[in-house]
């Protein structure tokens, strides 16, 4: 069998396309990276989604913890520390329980204990409150002399946050956040190891790699080939990043610009 | 730290726990053998930590001085250390590394010790060395096992968050002023005594903040302990957890899993604040006497 | 690696000779009742009872390990332990890696089990703990398999209503159905029967203990120990 004919065999196997049962016997090379390969679009799936919808609730996360309104400050403080004080793997083994519980309440609750939109769920309220944390401590490093400007400006309330307050605090927080897209790409490997069971072989790269581990019975090759998967997508993430980070920084003389540094944290 | 053979019962009146209800049970239940070993893994995750701190910290530390060195094929390992490390999944690294690095260690000691070995170390599937190259040897009493498997644990740890080290130490090291630099030449030390008496005593204070979020990391990323074949608190709460029945075991009961990972979320939770504390003390004496706007704020103020 | 190591056992018999090199038996300890940690956080269970006989009739010294199920082959041939003893199924795919012992339970069956009759296991929702022949046999039926980490969390699964039936063995699901509201739905039989698994290149240690099972067999020893565990099948 060449490898195309496992290309077009194995290629969706994570989303549920092509042949249904995983290879057993003779896995050959070309097996392994197109499984794993399989398995990162599910990472992706869940990195892309919990980035895009946390980056939104960070945001009010951040305003939340930043405005004098002690009703608003608490429950954004709390919620803040809940998550990042936590491991993310015992976040995830909570929020299963949680799920499975809220399925028996009502069967409105029935997708929830589904990897797909369950995890989604705790790696968007975990980014969220890493980002938010971010962009929070971003808005108070914004320099005195833009908000004088501001008002030098006649610029108030909604306008002088998205003309001047937003923009600013997005470039201080850009070099930091883009770490924590990094990590929360990593993270993703975490949804079918704690917590979430694998249904019909469906999993993510790590699903792959660890059954691949299992039926060789020889580690050395699907986990490097994970983390060859990983790398690739860490550069991806950091050139996309800064892309945006270069857009953020145009209106600055060259020497002022932020770089974006590559810093991610490993596991919440 | 472990315990062999039959516990002492701690309160007499658990011999029949059938016959206890109440709190009487759970006093009980609390203090059974595997419970001990519960309780111990919170010290062996905290002695885990204490350990890897600073060979992380040595290992960044080596990291970030070869990245800096200028002969480029040096820097390149210390750079590539660095990046290959920090670009994949912890748990990826953590499945694998184990084996590969008490396999490496066994390979090492066999070239030394085994010369005249003329077997092949790989055998079909099988890792094959020299008795004398065994790692721990096989007459070793178990403990010297556990400590050699504690002793791998923390050097994975390490070399995984020596990497996130050596980046900030990197970044901290190019922060300190260039002018101090100088002015440390102008003195006439060499780049030597430059780099050890005037770069290294500074550069802590530009690392804290990096290092103060790894050190979180590091508490948060105990819970792969289990991974790499620590008894953690993980461990145990998943065995204590899961339901039992009344065959085997004294003290059956349903699911109670739940319970048990509510105490480790209050345990990280307590963890991590409290080490926010005394890292935002820290940071605070640290800046004394700095070259930077906090340590300029304590002089204004003192 | 996985160095827990719950207790020594028959260490007074060798105490004498010295030198002898522990043979260290690896186990899961969580899979009762073959192998699981009683209260005292021990290894206890069938094959602890077992391994510490076979030991004693081979004249070893041998230690107790546990180890997760995932990684218990690698851990074995790279030589972190000498033996598993953990619930093995022989079976042709582990066959090409490690070597077995004679089976030291008959083949045993496999069983579904769910909380009401009925189901059609065929098409079920079906629970299996990932990397067991379990796993292997409900993703080649058309049934929609969900697999979890460990047996406890498959048993949870089905009565939490997220799935409707588990796939394992037989010996494992009798204590539960007889405690809780789960009941038998079907059998099938999966692999040969449960054997000690060593490497490949450890033929003269297999030898002694396939020996010691041979004798245990002979003299009646082993059917007494599969009555005391109730598990089917005999010799």
């Amino acid at each position: 069998m060449s490898c195309w004919d496992t290309v077009q065999k194995y290629a969706f196997q994570s989303i549920g396309y092509g042949e249904r049962v995983l290879p057993k016997s003779d896995i050959t090379l070309c097996d392994q990276f197109t499984l794993i390969g399989s398995g990162m679009m599910v990472n992706l799936y869940f990195g892309i989604l919990a980035v895009m919808s946390g980056f939104i609730f960070a945001n009010a996360l951040a305003m939340a913890k930043f405005s004098g309104n002690p009703w608003t400050r608490k429950p954004a403080e709390w919620f803040i520390f809940l998550f990042r004080g936590s491991p993310l793997f015992i976040q995830f083994f909570f929020a299963y329980f949680l799920f499975i519980y809220l399925k028996g309440v009502a069967p409105i609750f029935g997708p929830l204990s589904a990897a797909w939109l369950g995890a989604l769920i705790v790696l968007f309220l975990n980014t969220a409150a890493y980002s938010g944390e971010i962009f929070y401590g971003a808005l108070l490093s914004i320099p005195k002399g833009d908000m004088e400007a501001a008002d030098a400006y006649g610029l108030t309330g909604w306008s002088r946050f998205r003309k001047v307050m937003w923009p600013t605090m997005m470039r201080l927080a850009w070099p930091a956040y883009t770490n924590e897209a990094i990590f929360l790409f990593h993270a993703t490997t975490l949804v079918y190891f704690s917590g979430f069971p694998v249904w019909r072989q469906q999993g993510d790269a790590l699903y792959y790699a660890k059954y691949i581990a299992d039926k060789t019975f020889n580690p050395f090759v699907p986990y490097p080939i994970l983390a060859f998967y990983f790398i690739l997508l860490t550069l991806l993430v950091i050139l996309l990043f800064g892309l945006i980070n270069k857009r953020l920084n145009r209106h600055l003389p060259q020497a002022q610009r932020s770089k974006v540094k590559y810093k991610p944290n490993l596991i919440r | 730290m472990r315990l062999h053979g039959k516990r002492p019962i701690i309160f007499s009146y658990c011999s029949d726990p059938s016959l206890l209800e109440g709190l009487k049970w759970l006093s009980c239940y609390l203090t059974t053998g595997k419970h001990m070993g519960f309780y111990v893994s919170f010290g062996t995750v905290l002695l885990l930590l204490a350990i890897t701190a600073p060979a992380a910290l040595a290992f960044g530390f080596g990291a970030a001085m070869l990245s800096r060195a200028r002969l480029a094929p040096v820097s390149w390992i210390g750079k590539g250390y660095i990046a290959a490390v920090r670009g994949v999944p912890d748990i990826a690294f953590f499945l694998f590394f184990v084996i590969a690095l008490d396999q490496g260690i066994e390979w090492l000691l066999h070239q030394a010790r085994c010369p005249d070995w003329s077997d092949p170390i790989r055998q079909g599937n099988d890792f094959v060395v020299c008795d004398i190259a065994k790692m721990p040897l096989g007459t070793s009493p178990q403990w010297i096992h556990e400590t050699y498997g504690f002793a791998l644990a923390v050097l994975t740890f390490a070399i995984v968050f020596g990497a996130f080290a050596g980046n900030v130490l990197y970044g901290a090291m190019s922060s300190v002023p260039r002018a101090q630099i100088e002015t440390a030449e102008a003195y006439g030390m060499t780049r030597r005594q430059a780099f050890w008496r005037i770069l290294v005593p500074q550069m802590w204070v530009y690392a804290l903040p990096g290092l103060s979020n790894l050190w979180m990391v590091l508490i948060k990323a105990t819970p792969l302990l289990f991974l790499l074949g620590v008894e953690d608190i993980v461990y145990w709460a998943r065995e204590l957890g899961g339901s039992k029945m009344a065959r085997f075991t004294d003290y059956p009961h349903g699911d109670w899993r739940m319970w048990y990972f509510l105490v480790l979320l209050v345990f990280y939770l307590a963890f991590t604040r409290v080490s926010e504390v005394v890292l935002a003390r820290i940071t605070l004496k640290l800046s004394h006497g700095q070259a930077t706007v906090g340590g300029e704020a304590q002089r204004k103020a003192a | 690696m996985k160095s827990l190591i719950l207790t020594t056992a028959a260490l007074a018999l060798t105490a004498g000779m010295g030198m002898a090199d522990t043979v260290r038996l690896g186990t899961e300890g969580a899979y009762p009742p073959y192998n699981f940690l009683n209260d005292n956080g021990e290894v206890d269970g069938f094959e602890r009872e077992l391994g510490d006989e076979l030991c004693k009739r081979a004249e070893l010294t041998c230690e107790w390990v546990t180890n997760d199920w995932d990684s218990i082959i690698p851990n074995l041939t790279s030589g972190n332990y000498d033996a598993i003893i953990a619930g093995m199924s022989i079976t042709a795919e582990r066959e090409e890696l490690v070597d077995f012992t004679q089976g030291y339970t008959q083949p045993s069956p496999s069983a579904y089990a769910g909380m009401s009759e009925g189901v059609d296991v065929k098409t079920a929702v079906v629970a299996a703990q990932a990397s067991t022949i379990q796993s292997a046999h409900v993703a080649s039926t058309g049934a929609t398999l969900v697999e979890f980490a460990t047996p406890d969390e498959t048993v949870a699964a089905v009565q939490s209503g997220e799935v409707d039936a588990v796939l394992s063995d037989k010996d494992f699901l009798i204590p539960i159905v007889a405690e809780t509201e789960l009941m038998f739905l079907e059998e099938v039989r999966l692999g040969g029967g449960i054997g000690m698994a060593f490497r490949e290149s450890d033929d003269e240690l297999r030898g002694k203990f396939d020996a010691a099972i041979a004798s245990m067999k002979e003299d009646g020893s082993l059917n007494d120990m599969l009555d005391k565990w109730e598990i089917e099948g005999k010799f």
